[in-house]
């Protein structure tokens, strides 16, 4: 039976396992955290239909069953292309593994905030991502660092996305439409708060995401203000006064909000560059993984035998990931049966 | 000619189809980084001179693309070329440049009228 290995065991990693097992391979999985599901696992509910994120996370993981083995808590030291065409995956506890095709899905990291300081991440008491926010959605409790219901709450989009001065001007796709999710669902528990999103544009692109900014405004209340946040400062009672320009009314403003949410946009997985560099693969400029050819090819690497998936060849939605996972199935498919003759 | 008490009120819309737009070919050839403004507004928001008047850097990029260049260089005086506007600029626009180079360019289109419309 012929062995494929998958780096990474989040949404891309176990959709992908689920359809190789089936097909008939010997699938491993060497997963960098302790635990699988990826980011994925630290959200509460998803867009556009509000499923809790473990339930998706059960779906993907059920078909696997007993044929696949997850190695969690793993740290990928080698991965060389042998002479026989397979591939040597090298960790400090296993050893060297031999795939006959290796399925690269490492996926993403969420920005580091700290870094767009002007907006106070942890450094005021009262401002968070909207990761934190989903811990807080899960832990049922969304309250300030001091306790209290928040009254005002503002979303800032693109933090960290679309802004030279961090080095990425890609569009992270996703965190529009997560603004848009919370920004209702803060406004579900708490119907008496005001809600603001700041952003520069509104990327609702899949078909039912117009619907969830229509009902942001009309059920919600939600109010957008088309401008980016310039900078943030703490009050004395805790609260961040925001300083923006409403370039729609051409004037600049002041606000203050009890909690302000930072839209952390979306980065190449930390160990990106180096699996790239120990197997030849290309990065572009914005880090992530390149395929052969994003029309034809989209889960192909200049490496016989090395394929990706997911996130890791920029951001994606989890219907996108889950649907690429899958064809990179079929192509690792197609190509282990070529090589068979 | 018989006074009838009233004239012809100019329009307040943008006319794109007369209006000069030589200052934005000029501004677009010494400052080329101007071209990729999104309009976010931070510029404006972080503004030194804009805490305290009206003054709106964002604005002023508009004006020179739609050919207002009337009152341009009486505003661009509050500017104070701190350069806080270029510091924060997502598209890493080399907005003081901008600033000082506009500020040179109205000044020679005051020595050198109409004519420089046609060069550029
Ligand atoms: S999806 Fe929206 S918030 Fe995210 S980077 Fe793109 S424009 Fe900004
Ligand atoms: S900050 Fe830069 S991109 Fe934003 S409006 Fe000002 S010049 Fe344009
Ligand atoms: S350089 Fe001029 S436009 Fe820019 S922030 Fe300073 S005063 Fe404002």
């Amino acid at each position: 039976m012929k062995n494929v290995v998958i780096i990474g065991a989040g949404v891309a990693g176990l959709t992908a396992a689920a359809r190789l097992k089936d097909i008939g391979y010997n699938v491993t999985i060497i997963e960098k955290k302790t635990y699988d599901g990826g980011n994925v696992a630290s959200w509460d509910r998803l867009f556009p239909d509000s499923r809790r994120a473990s339930r998706l996370i059960d779906d993907v993981r059920r078909p696997l069953g007993e044929g696949v083995t997850i190695h969690y808590d793993q740290r990928i030291t080698s991965l060389v292309k042998m002479k026989d065409g397979r591939i040597g995956v090298g960790t400090e506890s296993l050893g060297i593994i031999h795939a006959d095709a290796l399925l690269v899905a490492s996926g993403f990291s969420l920005f580091d905030a700290h870094l767009k300081e002007e907006y106070g991440y942890g450094i005021y008491d009262n401002v968070y991502t909207q990761a934190d926010l989903e811990s807080m959605f899960s832990s049922g409790k969304v309250l300030t660092r001091s306790g209290d219901i928040p009254r005002r709450i503002g979303f800032v989009h693109c933090v960290g996305s679309r802004d030279e001065k961090v080095g990425n001007r890609y569009c992270s796709k996703v965190c529009c439409v997560t603004a848009v999710k919370q920004a209702s669902e803060i406004k579900q528990l708490y119907p008496d708060a005001q809600v603001y999103c700041f952003y520069m544009d509104l990327r609702m692109f899949e078909l039912p995401y117009e619907d969830m900014y229509f009902n942001a405004q009309k059920l919600y209340g939600v109010r957008f203000i088309r401008g980016r946040l310039c900078e943030a400062a703490e009050k004395m009672d805790k609260s961040v006064i925001l300083k923006v320009e409403d370039t729609l009314a051409g004037q600049t403003l002041n606000l203050s909000v009890d909690m302000l949410v930072l839209m952390a946009g979306m980065r190449p997985a930390s160990d990106t560059a180096r699996i790239a560099t120990m197997l030849g693969l290309h990065c572009n400029k914005e880090g992530f993984l390149t395929p052969v050819d994003i029309f034809s090819r989209g889960n192909e690497t200049e490496v016989d035998g090395v394929f990706l998936a997911g996130t890791c060849t920029g951001p994606k939605t989890i219907p996108q990931t889950i649907a690429d996972a899958r064809s990179a199935a079929i192509r690792i498919d197609e190509y282990l049966k070529k090589r068979k003759k | 000619m018989i006074d009838f008490g009233y004239g012809i009120t100019r329009s307040n819309r943008l006319n794109l189809d007369e209006a000069d737009l030589s200052l934005a070919r000029k501004m677009a050839r010494r400052e080329k980084s101007f071209a990729t403004c999104i309009g976010c507004g931070t510029c404006t928001a972080g503004c030194t001179a804009g805490h305290f008047t009206a003054y709106n850097p964002r604005k002023i990029q508009l004006m020179i693309l739609n050919g207002q260049t009337e009152n341009l260089k009486e505003d661009l005086k509050k500017c104070m070329l701190c350069g806080r506007c270029q510091m924060l600029c997502p598209r890493g626009i080399s907005l003081r440049s901008l600033w000082s180079k506009l500020y040179r360019a109205l000044d020679d289109g005051r020595k050198t009228p109409a004519v420089t419309r046609d060069i550029f």
